[in-house]
């Protein structure tokens, strides 16, 4: 043991406490701290994540001898930046880079206590986020690195939930720092004219992880819904630190609005439930009261600058808003749905927008005018190969008695489909449509 | 840091193209368009010019490869691609986002591609650069 680690601050703890202290320290203070040391190290990730790996080892050590630090993430963070100074010091090659770090530190030296205070950390936490979602960095390294920083999650997690071999899991984070490095990736808050571009690619990689853990057809189910909460632990997080984004509010609303729906989402033979035939008594109220706050965050925010900033996950979080109001008891406003899909499809214009649009339409104007639609849809030949347009055709032909027309469209579906659950929802109909 | 902009932009566009330059041109007098001018001249405001080369059209290349002591010279560039390389700048910056910004300032980026990577052998140690670039 050195002498590096701030004195404690307290008597000592009982092991138990101690452990339970460690653990919550990095849940809730991994990806901060880690963030402050890239900084504090030069933007150098790897050194960082082997520093603050020695730093939770002196605490696995320390903490019941001498006591759980008052501010375990500022403790963490002095303790991992003097490990991190001991090795480059011992390392005489780098002797160039000592004369810059000390340099740096004698600069931004701090006392631990204000290590702590938020204003800090949360620059460069921001700073981290851009980093790792930065554009050129390819999208699933900017997942798998977004997950394993700010996340926390272990190379072995990750590759679990994405279902890919650890080996290439880690190659992915080895190659994306080694980007990072020698593309000259900065460690900093993009510039304001920049940001737009920037966060879309922040909210598009958040969404593509949460996305990943709710509509994923592989996987335990328990690692897939840790995807969805990291996802929004750092949406939540996003929002936070850029609240004048309407974007920002809109996306942490929509994964909250959606995650809401994850119990009611599969029936009990494991068959993906339907919006309309879900148990909306199984839907999470208080997430959905947090959605509905956030989606007013981001109206707010909107209102502020001009109706261009409404976006596309302001328009989707207001469609799952749309639904999710039905709990107290008034029927789903189709209307309504149909016209912020009209809106989402200005922004982003996309078939299967158009084939949301369609079904929308039917519930307000009934069958036929959404299989109207539908038919104009399946002769463009856009969504071709993709099973949701039969799908939601059969549902349609069969709302209009057109059993032996839905019957085919289900097999259709059935045949595009390589989702489980999915596939057990077209079977199901299917029987039904031949009864 | 250096970074090199390769200018790839597709040889039959070019005569198309308002101001295409680089590399498009058949005569073999480099005509050099105001909008390629006033990007450099951007370049050098910024301090970031270190220098740069307009290459004559594809059709003059000629390639080289040495196998088993073998000489092997065939016509035209390496890869037969429809974009091909019609010049380059290389820049100095502090990193990769004001070289991109670079890059989207390039008059070629608007009808080919820029393809920007760093050049090694930097002028100043790594953490120098990016050491400061963290400040």
């Amino acid at each position: 043991m050195t002498e590096t680690e701030p004195a404690p601050r307290r008597a000592a703890a009982g092991m138990a406490d101690a452990n339970a202290a460690i653990e919550r320290a990095y849940r809730e203070a991994y990806g901060s701290v880690l963030a402050t040391l890239i900084r504090f190290l030069g933007g150098d990730f790897d050194a960082a994540e082997e520093a603050l790996a020695d730093a939770f080892a002196a605490a696995l050590e320390t903490w019941p001898r001498d006591g759980i630090p008052v501010t375990p993430a500022a403790w963490l963070t002095t303790t991992a930046r003097n490990r991190a100074l001991d090795k480059v010091r011992r390392d005489r090659r780098q002797a160039e880079k000592l004369v810059l770090l000390e340099r740096e530190l004698a600069a931004t030296e701090v006392a631990p206590m204000q290590l702590g205070t938020e204003g800090g950390f949360e620059d460069d936490r921001l700073r981290l986020i851009f980093t790792c979602c930065h554009p050129a960095l390819p999208l699933d390294a900017r997942v798998a690195l977004t997950l394993r920083t700010l996340g926390g999650l272990t190379t072995p997690e990750i590759a679990r939930a994405f279902l890919v071999p650890e080996a290439t899991l880690a190659q992915r984070l080895v190659r994306a720092k080694r980007k990072i490095r020698q593309a000259g990736i900065p460690y900093r808050v993009p510039r304001a004219e920049e940001l737009p571009e920037r966060l879309d690619s922040v909210l598009a990689t958040l969404y593509l992880v949460f996305n990943e853990g709710y509509l994923a057809s592989y996987g335990e189910a328990a690692v897939r819904h840790e995807l969805c909460s990291e996802a929004i632990r750092l949406a939540a997080i996003v929002a936070d630190l850029l609240p004048d984004r309407p974007e920002t509010h809109g996306l942490l609303a929509l994964l909250l609005l959606q995650d809401s729906r994850r119990d009611a989402r599969v029936a009990a033979d494991g068959s993906i439930a339907l919006l309309e035939e879900q148990d909306r008594t199984r839907w999470d109220r208080a997430e959905i009261d947090r959605g509905l706050a956030a989606l007013e965050l981001g109206f707010a925010a909107a209102a502020v600058r001009s109706h261009v900033s409404v976006g596309r996950y302001l328009l989707q979080a207001s469609i799952a808003a749309e639904h999710a109001r039905t709990l107290d008891g008034r029927p789903t406003d189709w209307r309504a749905i149909a016209t912020l899909y009209e809106a989402l499809a200005r922004i982003d214009p996309s078939p299967v927008i158009e084939l949301n649009r369609a079904v929308a339409i039917a519930q307000a104007d009934g069958p036929a005018a959404g299989l109207r639609l539908l038919d104009d849809l399946a002769a463009s030949g856009q969504l071709a190969g993709y099973h949701l347009l039969p799908a939601a055709r059969a549902d349609l032909l069969r709302r209009l008695g057109r059993f032996p027309e839905a019957a085919a469209e289900y097999e259709r579906a059935l045949a595009l489909s390589d989702n489980d659950a999915e596939r057990r929802f077209l079977r199901r109909r299917l029987a039904e449509t031949r009864r | 840091m250096r970074y090199m902009l390769l200018i790839y932009t597709e040889e039959t566009q070019q005569a198309e193209a308002p101001g295409a330059s680089p590399g498009g041109t058949s005569s073999d007098a480099p005509e050099i368009s105001p909008a390629w001018m006033e990007y450099t001249d951007w370049l050098l405001k910024k301090d970031m010019h270190s220098t740069g080369e307009q290459l004559a059209s594809s059709t003059a290349a000629t390639t080289v490869r040495v196998r088993d002591g073998n000489r092997l010279v065939t016509d035209g560039p390496f890869t037969e691609t429809k974009e091909v390389l019609g010049g380059y700048y290389i820049i100095e910056c502090e990193n990769l986002d004001d070289a991109l910004e670079a890059a989207a300032r390039c008059p070629g980026a608007l009808y080919g591609s820029i393809e920007v990577r760093p050049i090694i052998g930097m002028a100043m140690p790594q953490a120098a650069s990016s050491a400061r670039a963290a400040g």
